[in-house]
């Protein structure tokens, strides 16, 4: 996928191990954070953020090609990292834009830092149990079904993932793993975050796909109700990879929150 | 020579037809078609089965477990180990074995163990399995610290029968304020333990470094060769020859009266595997993290439907053809016995004898047969060939005990 966005891509260290971190566009700091199988290095959705704001998407530490922390056991303790990486980049008044699981580390730092941050995105986030059914287990699909659950259209799969290589299945176990490592039991959700969501001082926008397939539909509901200045909004014909499958209607979303003083 | 019987104590009485529509039968097949009627006759059969087995002259009997699945009916290993423990006389109780990763508390473990120890007046031999990987996921524990929690286990199992307490235990995935049971194994240091395995050359790797024979389960000749090889390597590195006594091997041998009924029962061997029911699923039996990283590529093709797996899938007629599967009378198993005995040199031997719709009268007949005339002539083999088994060498239960080491052993644990 060509795209004329200038990334910029490095290294930077943080606990002891080295995250990647891919950086673009200028103006507001904007965190992105990608999914739990991971994100392509290029995606349209990043792009439109790149266009208005300063945008950071790092692998999460043991995805992609960061490194795997041995010592890394809850999702809080992503979330405690990448509360180090804004402070050694620098950068203050980040919005947090979580995708998915990324939305579940995004919340997590929220609580952590109720008026630090400028902006809180969730979109299909993990992290709660949902009060109406469950979230999907990966554990027992293969990568491929896994992957296409994201989707409401194929064809959006497709798009991104064209014939899928056998380095992107070995990609996809490394994520895998990684997520048994450290949200395996509760699996992806955190039993003491909802507790902890009433203190999150900045206005947060919930997101969700109208056929999301991997988190329920009253989980996002769940977030906002428990966040004290949130709004709701579905994105019509999007599963839950709404990044990947309506780029450009999420950007949208998304620029205009960020944007607002 | 060490010889030994099992079965995989298989559920037999469920819907074959329609486990076979729903594909891989391990972890997810509907426990609506399982018939605790049937399962209680079947518990009690398989129990009365190792009686005779010793009142036939078996020696040790072999004992596994297995999880959600029709293929192996025994959940807890424990429980057969303490019924025979208290109703048989001589033959070991050979557990293989105790999946470690599951255990949530291994202290525990260490007691039930201690008690079948004592109970059995010290004839247990403690195997421990890292457990297949439905296993994993039928008791709701990480695939992905499998073996960290096997080794910390063991570890912590070991110290509750070797230290004397109270002691604290700080681990990574244990950690117990208060180590202190009243229950301690009879056998000292502590009782034998071997290990089971197929792939992993890890678990190859680890049970060398401990001096723990490693049972090599149902393996081609070639593979029990490239097993041993590695084992002896590793052997000579932390300073010891390894030998028969710590090689073992698990077989599928059905003896009958008849060469016909002989093979007809030995096709029940793949009652699971293929003919009847697929029994391991792709993604089920590999979750994330469970295999070696060595085989990631393999392993992810496999579940995704590209490629076959890598612990592969032989029909019946090759298995025997490499010496896998054996059947027949006893005139005609023994020679094909006495070959694996010559090319692979194992002094522990599991007989794994009936398996999915064998009768329960047939069954008995493979089990007299085995005791009374196949077991008497694979020992004289073994005398033959000087396949000295643990307990007639006196083997040391762990590398730290051995008083033969040709230099210090490094970081041996």
């Amino acid at each position: 996928m060509a795209t004329g966005t200038d990334w910029t891509r490095s290294e930077v260290e943080v606990a002891g191990g080295k995250l990647h971190v891919a950086r673009a566009g200028s103006g507001r700091p904007v965190l992105v954070l990608h999914h739990d199988i991971g994100s392509p290095d290029q995606l349209e959705f990043y792009d439109a953020l790149a266009s208005r704001f300063d945008v950071i998407v790092p692998h999460h530490p043991g995805y992609g090609k960061s490194e795997r922390p041995q010592w890394l056991r809850s999702v809080r303790d992503v979330a405690v990292i990448y509360q180090s990486l804004l402070s050694d980049l620098g950068i203050e008044r980040a919005s947090l834009v979580g995708l998915g699981f990324g939305g579940w580390i995004a919340a997590e730092m929220a609580t952590m830092a109720p008026t630090a941050h400028h902006r809180l995105v969730l979109v299909g986030a993990m992290g709660l149990k949902p009060p109406e059914g469950d979230i999907l287990d990966q554990a027992i699909i293969s990568y491929l079904d896994y992957a296409h659950a994201g989707f409401h259209d194929q064809a959006a799969f497709a798009h991104i993932y064209g014939d899928v290589s056998t380095d992107q299945l070995v990609d996809w176990d490394i994520c895998r793993e990684m997520c048994f490592r450290i949200a395996w039991k509760p699996y992806m959700y955190s039993q003491t975050l909802p507790h902890l969501l009433g203190g999150v001082k900045v206005p947060a926008l919930v997101v969700w796909g109208d056929d999301d397939q991997i988190v329920p539909r009253s989980a996002g509901e769940l977030y906002a109700a428990a966040l004290p200045k949130a709004r709701f909004e579905i994105v019509r014909a999007s599963g839950h990879c709404i990044d990947m499958e309506q780029p450009a209607a999420l950007a949208r979303l998304v620029s205009s929150f960020i944007a607002e003083n | 020579m060490h010889v030994m019987y099992f079965t995989e104590q298989p559920m037999s009485a469920y819907p074959a037809d329609i486990g076979l529509e729903f594909g891989a039968t391990a972890l997810m097949f509907s426990n609506k078609y399982y018939d605790p009627v049937a399962g209680s006759r079947l518990y009690n059969e398989y129990l009365e089965q190792y009686i005779y087995a010793e009142e036939m002259g078996v020696e040790g009997f072999m004992l596994n477990e297995h999880h959600n699945a029709p293929f192996c009916m025994q959940a807890k290993c424990n429980i057969f180990a303490a019924i025979l423990a208290a109703v048989t006389k001589k033959a070991k109780i050979v557990l293989l074995g105790n999946p470690l990763p599951l255990a949530e508390n291994p202290v525990r473990l260490a007691e039930e163990l201690a008690m079948i120890d004592m109970i059995s007046r010290g004839r247990l031999v403690s195997g421990f399995v890292r457990g297949g990987g439905q296993e994993q996921l039928a008791n709701g524990v990480s695939p992905a610290y499998n073996r960290e929690r096997f080794e910390e286990a063991h570890d912590l199992v070991v110290a509750a029968w070797t230290r004397q307490g109270p002691f604290r235990w700080e681990g990574t995935h244990y950690q117990h304020r208060v180590v202190n049971p009243w229950a301690v194994p009879l056998q000292k240091p502590y009782p034998r333990v071997w290990i089971p395995g197929v792939l992993s050359k890890e678990t190859i790797i680890w049970a060398a470094k401990q001096r723990y024979p490693y049972i090599a389960l149902n393996t081609s000749i070639e593979a029990t060769k490239t097993i041993w090889k590695l084992y002896d390597e590793v052997a000579r590195e932390v300073g010891y020859e390894a030998g028969p006594q710590n090689r073992g091997y698990l077989q599928q041998v059905h003896v009958s009266d008849s060469e016909e009924k002989a093979e007809k029962n030995a096709r029940q061997f793949l009652w699971m595997q293929g003919e009847f029911t697929g029994l391991a699923h792709p993604v089920w039996s590999n979750p994330a993290g469970y295999f070696s990283p060595d085989f990631r590529r393999q392993f992810v093709e496999f579940a995704v439907g590209r490629a076959e797996s890598p612990r592969g899938r032989p029909t019946f007629e090759t298995q025997v053809a490499d010496g896998r599967v054996i059947y027949g009378t006893p005139k005609t198993v023994i020679p094909k016995m006495r070959r694996i005995l010559e090319e692979t040199r194992p002094s522990i031997y599991g007989l794994w004898g009936n398996d999915g719709n064998v009768s329960n009268e047939d069954a008995r007949t493979c089990i007299r047969l085995l005791g009374q005339e196949v077991m008497p002539a694979m020992r004289e083999i073994g005398k033959e060939l000087g396949l000295t088994d643990p307990f007639e060498a006196d083997a040391p239960v762990h590398l730290r005990y051995s008083t033969d080491l040709k230099q210090m052993p490094q970081a041996a644990e």
